[in-house]
């Protein structure tokens, strides 16, 4: 049975930019937007394994730090070379001021 | 008349990138790749580092594969070396005699790396592709004396990699100190001391007098136990055959900012080619860098069929050695002075400003990727020609990002 999992305080966060998340072994990305919604993906990028939370967030973009490969933090679709695999998406909610993401798991 | 085709001549990086390139601009004539090289187009980055340090022996990181290669329709011709260029006839003959009919020619062929000239030098090992790396690791067990001749970037990187896997490492440098040519001496000398750590011997301002079967003998007259030897001792364009096409040469292919050589149907990219950047006065550049391969192929495809796209992305570098990653945007030598930014406790960056104050350079260097962020956003503001107001650059809770934005 999936369940939600406390992430962070949603201030935790500033907008524009993203946060690291360890859970059970597994690393996720957690973003939250310039328009103040929240998204998550997996944690690494799809090239080589990079953890795109050292990454930059520009709008809707994250750009792995490594190689720049960049992804739509919302939908994970790369938007292409070095990175042609789609990142994986996590549901995201807020209540009551916390972040939770839903890994499915 | 045949159908107007595209000719890459040289498998790296630069030229894989163009393959794709072209398909991506909706180009649906033939692509031909021509590479010398017996293997498809793989990444070299890891040649120093992951490939000698990892258990398993190293495989090639592919940047087009068979499988890419089918679907893009690129003709790819291996292990063809290309020996000559008729830019009357506008064909490439290879060294089996065929010849290969281009309508635009992409020049990628690299730059190779350097080789001493003093007796014994062919007991040194050269690091270009991955049978270089292959052969390297193999050499590299436990115990055994490493010398490395050059503290440059590559000879560093195989000395972590040599260290991590418990060899004996001595990197003999000529000039005073490590770096000489790429950082500041205060990034230098933090890079310096972790090799140190490591038990990495650094001899600096020595030179070599000359190569014994199983030493190196320094001008000096110090000895330095040496096993295997390593030469890393900077790289050469290779341009012989722009050069016996009389294409103009200036420090490799000379090319303007299109990334056209003299010959308007011949362009070149990547480590081979020299070329004019707008954003630093016109300053004539070749980089040995792998974004740079991949930037430039993108512009020069577009140009290639009808663009007209000045290539102006900001220079951008890195380096890993053990945890350490090191990266420069820009163009620090251009700076007068330097403000320092320690966005976390372990990461250093420093700014580059000319004398105007403008940011025309950042390098870093902290743990994993500390610095990535912050360096990516400085290299931004050097695109931009910003001069960021220098005590904000200081302060580490200061979002280089809102200066972007204003």
């Amino acid at each position: 049975m999936s369940q939600w999992i406390e992430v962070c305080a949603a201030e935790d966060i500033d907008e524009e930019d993203v946060m690291r998340f360890d859970h059970q072994g597994q690393t996720f990305a957690i973003y939250h937007s310039p328009d103040d919604k929240f998204y998550a993906t997996d944690g690494l990028c799809t090239h080589e394994k990079v953890h795109l939370a050292d990454g930059l967030v520009m709008d809707n973009i994250i750009e792995c730090p490594k190689h720049n490969g960049r992804f739509d933090y919302r939908n994970g679709a790369a938007k292409g070379a070095p990175v042609c695999v789609n990142l994986k998406t996590y549901p995201v909610k807020v209540e009551a001021g916390k972040v939770l993401i839903n890994t499915g798991a | 008349m045949t159908e107007a085709s595209m000719v890459i001549v040289g498998g790296g990086k630069a030229g894989a990138r163009a393959a794709v390139a072209f398909r991506e601009n909706a180009w649906k004539g033939p692509v031909t790749l021509i590479s010398d090289e017996a293997l498809a187009p793989y990444d070299r980055p890891p040649l120093s580092k992951a490939a000698i340090m990892d258990e398993a022996e190293p495989q090639p990181t592919y940047l087009l594969d068979e499988g890419m290669m089918a679907s893009l329709e690129v003709n790819f011709l291996r292990g063809a070396a290309a020996t000559a260029i008729d830019r009357n006839a506008k064909t490439v003959s290879l060294a089996d005699g065929k010849k290969i009919p281009y309508d635009r020619l992409l020049i990628a062929t690299g730059a190779e790396p350097r080789q001493l000239s003093l007796a014994g030098a062919d007991r040194a090992l050269l690091l270009r592709d991955i049978g270089d790396s292959v052969r390297i690791r193999r050499e590299f067990s436990e115990g055994r004396n490493i010398a490395i001749i050059g503290g440059g970037f590559i000879g560093l990187e195989l000395a972590s990699s040599a260290a991590k896997r418990g060899c004996r490492v001595t990197v003999i440098e000529a000039q005073p100190r490590i770096l000489m040519r790429g950082v500041t001496e205060e990034i230098a000398t933090r890079i310096a001391t972790r090799h140190a750590e490591a038990g990495v011997t650094i001899l600096a301002g020595a030179s070599v007098g000359h190569i014994g079967s199983d030493k190196i003998v320094l001008s000096d007259g110090r000895e330095v136990a040496a096993d295997i030897i390593i030469a890393g001792i900077g790289a050469s364009p290779r341009f012989r055959l722009a050069e016996q096409a009389g294409l103009a040469i200036d420090n490799g292919i000379s090319c303007n900012t299109y990334l056209q050589t003299s010959d308007p149907h011949i362009f070149a990219i990547g480590d081979c080619c020299s070329f004019p950047h707008p954003i630093f006065g016109n300053e004539r550049l070749r980089l040995e860098a792998w974004r740079n391969a991949s930037d430039q192929a993108i512009v020069a495809v577009e140009n290639m069929l009808g663009g007209q796209r000045q290539y102006e992305a900001v220079p951008w570098f890195w380096t890993d050695q053990y945890e350490l990653n090191l990266q420069i945007a820009g163009l620090p030598h251009l700076g007068v002075s330097v403000i320092k930014r320690v966005p976390k406790e372990g990461a250093l960056i420093l700014c580059h400003l000319d004398a105007e104050g403008r940011l025309v350079g950042a390098s870093g260097i902290g743990q994993g990727n500390s610095i990535a962020r912050d360096i990516r956003l400085l290299e931004m503001l050097i695109g931009k020609k910003a001069s960021p107001d220098a005590a904000l650059l200081a302060d580490p809770s200061f979002q280089l990002k809102s200066l972007l934005k204003s």
